[in-house]
């Protein structure tokens, strides 16, 4: 099967080509840098399969980052390569085109983003692009599917033509003089958007758009989240499932281990679905009532963020801060991605240039940065005690993460290297690709949660029922006890807390602890260790060395936060 | 160079990676250039050039030689 690589540079909407070509899914921004690993799909052309590879995107085929080293490595394997180009900025694009045209696999050039050109008074003579090249141009718009299918039916005609190989400067001159040849520009004045644009990266505007951005974003967040359970899912549970259950339980002879395992404890006739612990009362109400409202609202804030294009801004202005951290302001993408899900942000995390970055930025993130199951549960159980003791959990763990972050950054050998982003510009999000990407993260979730959550519930009650959980928690009671101040059962939900943190979150509720108690918990659960999926992500992407490091320091920071919590309040 | 100036790229000091990394997002000598902002504490300098805004850490972008339009 005949290969077909897409090839270009970052953010010029490669993988919406993809998807468009192959129906395969992928995650779509707008930032440079989405893709940060390569995706296969197959496409057919007549009768022929063949197989699409989405690249990570280049600038040059001079391997100067990671990202470039793995494009070079696939080119070498692969038999057409689409060229996918930002028609709205030639410039950039063309030097990887010519790199493309003076090796040996035949090209065929998508101009992308054809839509976007007129009404930014930029006019490209097709006709004359496609001879200076020597190789079919297309143009596209991957967002609405134009130009796709004469895309594709160009493969054939694909060439590479003979020429020979260019120094540096003379590819830029070589750019230079097609772009006189085929580009004409008209000026125009500035847009609300590009004022915009401006706006938000200058210190004061930008610092003030910073702010209402992301406290409108969490106001959203909120409301989503809560008028989902409010209005939806917990009339939902409380009327229609909760008969359903005690049903279901006295059918099972209302006691008894495989009682327990599918139902639940069932205290005074009523169902708790929080603190019942049984398959279809805490194993459907927490992923499903408790956990999945917040998941829909966070991705689809995140996703409108990502898509208008705002977080490559953000890393400008919090680039300074994240150097503290001995990060830089591109830092912010992985930490942004780890409130939802630590794992996707761990994977990130190959965004930054060097290893010592990508370990600074791992280890703070699964220490410090809560997952949406994680926040979604503290805001259900923590949040009952009252507003100010969300907002203590989240402070210390804002606090955990600059403190590590300075001493991660004065410990290890190195330096952090600086920004060097491009900004896309603003654009409007096209909703056919917020939505459909908010879906993939849901759909993952559940993929992914739902039966970890139902095989803890499982694991929990064989435990308890084997009487394991007081063993442990007898040998652990000093460290729980007496530095942490919880009563020594708490060490059941640390345990959990390494298959999920929001079932194990959950399984504090029935334990009747102070307020005080409730918040050191939760810190001390999110910081302690993480989760199983993010641990096997760190594993791989750090080594078996640096996972150790990075769990030592998880283990200790947290007994320390935990302690002194435990002192202060 | 103060924001809102245009100038001209003359000369990037730097070692073969850094013209490299710079030449690829389209700053190299004789491209015309604008500069949007600069952050406060000697944070990333965002200019733009070609239509297309880079932000760019202090430290490097004080190694774009530009003579400033008149």
């Amino acid at each position: 099967m005949r290969k077909i690589l897409l090839v270009g540079n970052p953010n010029v909407g490669k993988s919406v080509l993809f998807s468009r070509l192959t129906g395969v899914r992928t995650t779509v921004s707008n930032y440079p840098g989405t893709t940060i690993n390569y995706t296969r799909g197959f496409t057919k052309l007549g009768e022929e399969k063949l197989e699409l590879i989405d690249v990570p995107g280049t600038y040059t085929l001079e391997p100067t980052s990671e990202a470039e080293e793995i494009a070079l490595k696939m080119l070498k394997n692969g038999d057409v390569a689409i060229n996918v180009v930002n028609a709205t900025n030639l410039e950039r694009s063309l030097y990887l085109t010519l790199q493309l045209l003076e090796g040996d696999i035949p090209v065929v050039v998508a101009l992308n983003l054809w839509d976007d050109t007129k009404h930014r008074g930029i006019d490209i003579d097709l006709e004359k692009l496609e001879a200076s090249l020597g190789v079919p141009v297309v143009p596209t718009v991957a967002v609405t599917g134009e130009g796709i299918k004469e895309l594709v039916e160009s493969i054939p005609e694909a060439r590479s033509p003979d020429g020979p190989p260019r120094s540096r400067d003379e590819r830029w001159a070589a750019v230079g003089e097609i772009i006189d040849h085929v580009q004409h520009i008209e000026h125009r004045h500035h847009t609300w958007i590009e004022r915009m644009q401006d706006a938000s990266v200058k210190p004061l505007t930008g610092g003030l758009i910073a702010v209402a951005v992301l406290v409108i974003a969490f106001l959203v967040i909120r409301f989503i989240g809560e008028s989902l359970i409010g209005y939806l899912l917990d009339p939902l549970f409380n009327t229609l499932w909760a008969p359903v259950v005690l049903k279901v339980g006295a059918l099972m002879g209302g006691s008894g281990f495989l009682h327990d395992v599918v139902v639940g404890k069932i205290v005074g006739g009523e169902v708790n679905f929080v603190e019942s612990f049984g398959l279809i009362t805490s194993g459907l109400y927490v992923p499903f009532a408790m956990v999945l409202p917040y998941i829909i609202s966070f991705y689809f804030v995140l996703g409108l963020l990502e898509d208008i294009g705002y977080l490559p801004r953000l890393a400008v202005l919090m680039d300074t801060i994240m150097h503290w951290l001995g990060l830089h302001g591109y830092a912010i993408i992985p930490t942004l991605l780890g409130l939802g899900c630590n794992v996707p942000a761990v994977l990130s995390t190959r965004i930054l240039e060097s290893k010592r970055e990508r370990f600074i930025a791992a280890t703070l993130v699964s220490i410090a940065i809560p997952c949406a199951a994680l926040q979604a549960m503290i805001f259900g159980l923590v949040g009952q005690r009252g507003g100010h003791y969300v907002v203590i959990v989240y402070a210390t763990l804002f606090i955990v993460w600059v403190i590590l972050g300075i001493i991660l950054h004065h410990s290890i050998k190195g330096f952090s290297p600086e920004l060097l982003i491009e900004i896309p510009p603003y654009r409007l999000p096209p909703w056919r690709i917020v939505l459909e990407k908010m879906w993939m993260r849901i759909y993952g979730f559940l993929a992914e949660a739902i039966p970890i959550i139902l095989g803890a519930i499982v694991i929990i009650n064989m435990l308890y029922f084997f009487g394991v959980f007081n063993a442990i928690a007898n040998i652990t009671a000093p460290v729980v006890s007496g530095l942490l101040g919880l009563p020594k059962e708490a060490i059941t939900s640390l345990v959990i807390g390494f298959l999920r943190k929001d079932v194990a979150l959950g399984m504090l509720a029935p334990l009747a602890l102070t307020s005080k108690q409730l918040v050191v918990a939760s810190v001390v659960l999110a910081m302690f260790f993480p989760c199983i999926a993010t641990f096997v992500v760190l594993l791989r992407e750090l080594g078996l060395v640096n996972m150790c490091k990075a769990a030592g320091i998880m283990i200790s920071a947290s007994l320390i936060t935990g302690g002194l919590l435990n002192l202060i309040l | 160079m103060r924001p809102g100036q245009s100038g001209l790229v003359v000369e990037i000091k730097g070692g073969f990676g850094l013209i490299s990394r710079l030449n690829a997002l389209g700053i190299l000598p004789g491209k015309r250039v604008v500069k949007i902002s600069s952050m406060i504490a000697r944070g990333p300098v965002t200019i733009e050039v070609d239509r297309v805004q880079i932000a760019i850490g202090f430290g490097m972008a004080k190694r774009i030689i530009i003579e400033i339009d008149q």
